[in-house]
This record gives C-alpha cells, sequence and structure tokens, in this order.
C-alpha cells in the first residue's frame, strides 16, 4: 500500500462533464470476449510462456529446415571426416565416429521426438476424449466396464509395455508407437470422465437435452468444448514425458536403431564418447532438454491462462 | 472403507495376474531360441537341454507349471548364469537398488521439501523462482543426460567420487544424487503449490491473529496440513525411481535390479525378465493401491469408498 502525503484540493474547474446521449451511454463497447480470447491475452501477457512457445516454434522450424542448411545427409559416412570438432566453416555440430554430420543427425532425430509428440497429442485428442466422454456420457454399467478396462490397462507399466512391444517386434519407430498408443491415452480418459460427470449434472446440459438435443450434439457441442482446455493442459505436460520416454528407451538401445537417429540414442553414443568429444553429448541433449523445458514452461502459462480458478 | 480395499486388492491381484500371463505369452514369441548355439548342439543335447527347462512340454503346460511355481515363490531359473533361481539372483541385487532409492528419496525429500517451501513462504521473490527454476530443470534434465554429465564432471574433471561400480558408500553418492533429482523437483512444486493453498485459509489467518509466532504458524498449521496430499505423489515417484534405477544403473556399472534387467533383455534370459517385471508391476500396482488407500484415510474430505462422481 502507497501512501501519500500529498494534500490535492478539488475545485469545480478541474472537471467537465461528458457529453453522451442516453442512446450512446447504453452501448457495449468492445467486441465481447470468448474464452479462447480471453485466454489468449493472458497468454500473451505471460513472457515466459510466449518465449517458450517462441522456442517450440523454432526447434519445430529446424527438425523441418535444418537438416536442407547443410549438403550433407544424417546417414552420409565418410571415415575421412572422423571426429571433426564443431565449427562455423565446416561442421555446425562436428561430426561423429563415422563422419556423419551431427547437425543433420540431431535435427533428425528431433523429429522423431516431435513426431512422438503428435502421436502422443492425437492419442490423447481422439481416443482418450472420446472414450472418457462416452464413458462419463452414459454412466452406469457402460462406465463401470470401461473403467475397470482402463484401471487394468493404467495397472499395466508403460515401461515394461514398450520392451515387451520392443521385443517382439523390432525396435523402432512402429514398436514405439504401438507401445505408446496401447497406453497413453488412459490418463486423459480419466480426466474427461470425471469432467463430463460433473458437467452432466448441471443446468445448461440439462436444459439442451430438454430442447431435444441428441447425444452427439450434447456431446459435441456441450461436452467437448467444456473440457477441451483440460485436455491441453494435460498434454502439455504428457508430451515431454513421451518425449523424454522415446529417448529413454533408445539410450537403453531398444528405441530406434542406427544408422536412424534419435535424440536418445544419440545422447547414448555421446555418453560413451564424451571424454573425448563432449560435443557428441552436449548439443544432442541440450536439444532434448530444451524441448521438455519449453513445453513444461508452456504447459504452466496454458494452466495459468485457461483454468478459471488460477484467474486472479 | 473396508469393502473398497478388498475390492482394490482383488483388481489388483487380477492387475498382476493378467501382466504375468500377457508377459509369459509374449515371450513365447520372441523370435529366436533361449538355447544359445543350438545349431551346434545334437538332437539329443538339445532335447536334454529342453527337458532341464521344460522346455520340450507343449506350451500350456509351461504355462500352468510356471504360474503353480510364482504360487509358490519360485520364479523359475536363469538360462545363463548355471541355471541360478530367479529369485536368488532378484535377492541379490535387490538391496542394492533399494539402498540407492532409499538414498534417492531421503535426499531428494530433503532438498524439495527446502526448495517448496522457501517457494511458498517467499511467493514471487526471487528465491521462489530461482526455487522453481530448479525444478524445473530438475524435471525436464533426464536421468541420462545428467549422469554422463555427473560422471564427467564430479568424477573426471573433478575428481570428487568415483565414476563407476559399486565398492563403498562413496560409489553410492553420485548415482544417488542423480536419481535423487526428479524427486527433490517433484516434491519442491509440489509443496509449494499445496502450502500456497494452505496459507490462504482461514485457520491460518485465524493462527496469526492469535498472536502464534510467524515460526510456530508455519509448522504447527501450515506445514502439517500440506504434507498431507504428498501421498498422492507417490505413484510418479516410484515410476521415477523405477525407470531412473534401469538407467543409473546401467550408466555407473552398480550391480542392481535396473542393470540385470536391461542386461537380461539383451541376453534374453526370460525367466529373469519375467521375474523381474512381474516385481517391477508389483511396485507399480502396490503404490497405486496405497496412494488411493492412504488418501482416504489421511484426508477425511475425501471419501474414496463409494464416491461415484
Amino acid at each position: 500500500m502507497e501512501t501519500s502525503n500529498r494534500q490535492i484540493t478539488f475545485t469545480p474547474d478541474l472537471f467537465e462533464p461528458v457529453e453522451r446521449s442516453p442512446e450512446e451511454a447504453e452501448k457495449i463497447r468492445g467486441a465481447p470476449v470468448g474464452f479462447w480470447g480471453d485466454a489468449w491475452r493472458r497468454l500473451k501477457r505471460n513472457r515466459i510462456a510466449v518465449a517458450a512457445g517462441c522456442v517450440i516454434i523454432l526447434i519445430l522450424a529446424l527438425a523441418v529446415v535444418g537438416p536442407l542448411l547443410t549438403p550433407y545427409t544424417s546417414i552420409g559416412q565418410d571415415l575421412d571426416r572422423q571426429y571433426k570438432t564443431p565449427s562455423l566453416s565446416g561442421f555446425w555440430f562436428g561430426t561423429d565416429e563415422f563422419g556423419r554430420s551431427m547437425f543433420d543427425r540431431v535435427w533428425v532425430g528431433t523429429r522423431v521426438s516431435l513426431y512422438i509428440a503428435a502421436l502422443v497429442t492425437a492419442m490423447d485428442m481422439c481416443v482418450g476424449m472420446a472414450y472418457g466422454a462416452l464413458s462419463g456420457y452414459y454412466g452406469g454399467k457402460v462406465d463401470n466396464i470401461m473403467q475397470r478396462i482402463v484401471e487394468i490397462l493404467v495397472g499395466i507399466p508403460i515401461l515394461i509395455v514398450a520392451i515387451l512391444t520392443m521385443l517382439i517386434l523390432e525396435p523402432g519407430i512402429l514398436s514405439l508407437t504401438i507401445a505408446i498408443g496401447l497406453t497413453g491415452w488412459t490418463s486423459s480418459a480419466r480426466l474427461i470422465r470425471g469432467q463430463v460427470l460433473r458437467l452432466k449434472e448441471q443446468e445448461f446440459f440439462l436444459a439442451s437435452r430438454s430442447l431435444g438435443a441428441n447425444t452427439f450434439r450434447l456431446i459435441t457441442k456441450h461436452l467437448i468444448p467444456n473440457v477441451f482446455y483440460i485436455l491441453i493442459i494435460t498434454l502439455m505436460y504428457t508430451v515431454p514425458t513421451a518425449v523424454f520416454f522415446e529417448a529413454f528407451l533408445s539410450f537403453i538401445g531398444l528405441g530406434i536403431q542406427p544408422p536412424a537417429a534419435s535424440l536418445g540414442a544419440l545422447i547414448n553414443d555421446g555418453a560413451h564418447q564424451m571424454r573425448f568429444y563432449p560435443y557428441m553429448l552436449i548439443f544432442p541433449a541440450a536439444v532434448l532438454v530444451t524441448i521438455t523445458i519449453s513445453f513444461r514452461l508452456l504447459g504452466d502459462g496454458l494452466r495459468d491462462a485457461l483454468d478459471p480458478r488460477m484467474r486472479q | 472403507m473396508l469393502k473398497y480395499i478388498l475390492k482394490r486388492l482383488v483388481n489388483a491381484f487380477l492387475v498382476l495376474f493378467i501382466i504375468t500371463t500377457v508377459t509369459w505369452f509374449l515371450m513365447q514369441l520372441l523370435p529366436g531360441s533361449p538355447i544359445q548355439n543350438a545349431e551346434k548342439l545334437t538332437a539329443e543335447q538339445e532335447a536334454q537341454v529342453g527337458e532341464q527347462y521344460n522346455l520340450d512340454k507343449p506350451l500350456p503346460v509351461q504355462y500352468a507349471l510356471y504360474m503353480t511355481g510364482l504360487v509358490r515363490g519360485d520364479l523359475g531359473n536363469s538360462y545363463l548364469y548355471g541355471g541360478t533361481p530367479v529369485t536368488s539372483i532378484i535377492l541379490d541385487r535387490l538391496p542394492v537398488s533399494m539402498f540407492l532409492g532409499t538414498q534417492a528419496i531421503v535426499v531428494g525429500l530433503v532438498v524439495g521439501l527446502f526448495l517448496g517451501i522457501v517457494g511458498a513462504l517467499k511467493q514471487n521473490s526471487i528465491w521462489d523462482s530461482g526455487a522453481a527454476f530448479l525444478a524445473v530443470l530438475g524435471v525436464s534434465v533426464p536421468d541420462f543426460v545428467l549422469a554422463p554429465l555427473a560422471q564427467y564432471w564430479l568424477g573426471l574433471k573433478l575428481g570428487i567420487f568415483p565414476i563407476a561400480f559399486f565398492e563403498s558408500w562413496w560409489h553410492s553418492v553420485l548415482p544417488s544424487l542423480v536419481l535423487s533429482t526428479v524427486v527433490a523437483a517433484v516434491i519442491a512444486t509440489f509443496t509449494r503449490t499445496e502450502m500456497l493453498e494452505v496459507l490462504g485459509q482461514d485457520y491460518v489467518t485465524l493462527a496469526k491473529a492469535k498472536g502464534l509466532s510467524k515460526l510456530a504458524v508455519v509448522l504447527k498449521h501450515v506445514l502439517r496440513n500440506s504434507m498431507i496430499p504428498l501421498v498422492t505423489i507417490m505413484l510418479p515417484l516410484t515410476a521415477a525411481l523405477v525407470t531412473g534405477v534401469l538407467i543409473v544403473e546401467t550408466v555407473f556399472s552398480i550391480p542392481g535390479l535396473g542393470e540385470q534387467f536391461v542386461r537380461s533383455i539383451f541376453e534374453k534370459d526370460f525367466p529373469i525378465i519375467m521375474g523381474t517385471t512381474i516385481l517391477f508391476s508389483v511396485f507399480f500396482v502396490a503404490s497405486y493401491l496405497l496412494q488411493d488407500i492412504l488418501y482416504g484415510l489421511i484426508d477425511p474430505r475425501i471419501r474414496v469408498a463409494g464416491n461415484r462422481e
């Protein structure tokens, strides 16, 4: 609290009346701000979240065009140029033991991470939301059975599922996809179901139903828009976990197989060579950490912007 | 409540049964034979080995044999290490992992609580931002990045700690530190949020109004009430520790369960993979169960049983 000791004397000449016609006074100024507009306004004010968003876009762009910026490829070997240290004139991130350009390998590896991120997003959006909404909407016996199934799926540790999938199929992008696809959607399904159960009891829902809205309309027009923001917040936290997970599997040798690259596999290679060629560890590690940190910070920002309870 | 616990227990056993069964049958689908160099063996030798490990019997019989053994606590014998019982291999290696895990939890708890409390009491100050930054860093830097870096800087460059193997307590410092970062970060974030919520409650205002010292308010009213929900993060912590143990033990060459598991995957030592999978699953399932039960017991505001939300 600021206290001011200054004394101000108010005289009538300091004020002048504002001319307003009665019609004008009735007008509501400004376009109404919807939920998403409001959230966007608040998100923009959060500088950390905006910065994190920009970093994600930058990494996305580099993953797409990065390998095209150099004359080399991520798998092109040349034993004449083994272990070149990073330099601005030659190999920006150096080369590995086969003379492959690390710059290209890092960004090709980032593609894998971002593919996993997109996959998890898709699973959460489609399967998780549909499953949770249906389970919550129908309730009763349907809900009971659907929840038991989820409970069993949740009980199976994803680590074990992934390792088993990797063992049976060839380790690679397909087995990774299956492992994440099998279990990735359960947490969002549970969350959505809880919200739908709550929304179902509210008056606007009853009103719409009494007016004769059918199931499809009720779910798509009333339930999903109201739970969507929760999904987005969860996503920001599941994406780094999934990216992390792929890197972990590749690190222990069960993920992406050489000569294909993924950040985890590159970090594993780098860790073996770090004593003499630390750059081989540092570049992929830095990119991976940047991705996870950015998603988390953006997630924090989105939570503050989207969750009504966080409003001051 | 009792009915609820019973129901959850039955459910937990069902989950474990399904995991075991699925894992067992998936193992059979694995490419390659568990007998190494099978082409070099005569048919007679192969039959002998097959008989020794029950490999000659039809699959359902093998499955039934495994499951009956499991009920009696027998996890079968390792294919590789001269037929050593899996149970004894696990019992050999489990204490090492448990030791690392416990040490990591203790360190993580202390550091995390400290960061969380500082963050909440000095909200929006530089201390708060610093603690929040450390917490984000802690969850975002994966163990497999941190472990080699710790080996490089603290082990090689500064030469303070041994970089691998497990011969003395001194060897356990680096791996425990690496493991504890996630724990500390999760606990710090959690404690801060919980404490801020409690600090805004009426009973805290009342305690302050009564004239209690700041320390007494924090210790007696705020901290106690914000610690209750700590049980809710048990599961993520268990998951973090199990995956952490796999990485950290592999990187630091520590003879624990995680290192054995990763190795067995490459060696195709099915009985060990099975046994460890079951053990890890028990950890996960038990922590879920404990989490739900404790949550209902500790905080009377939450009623788990019969709460059909």
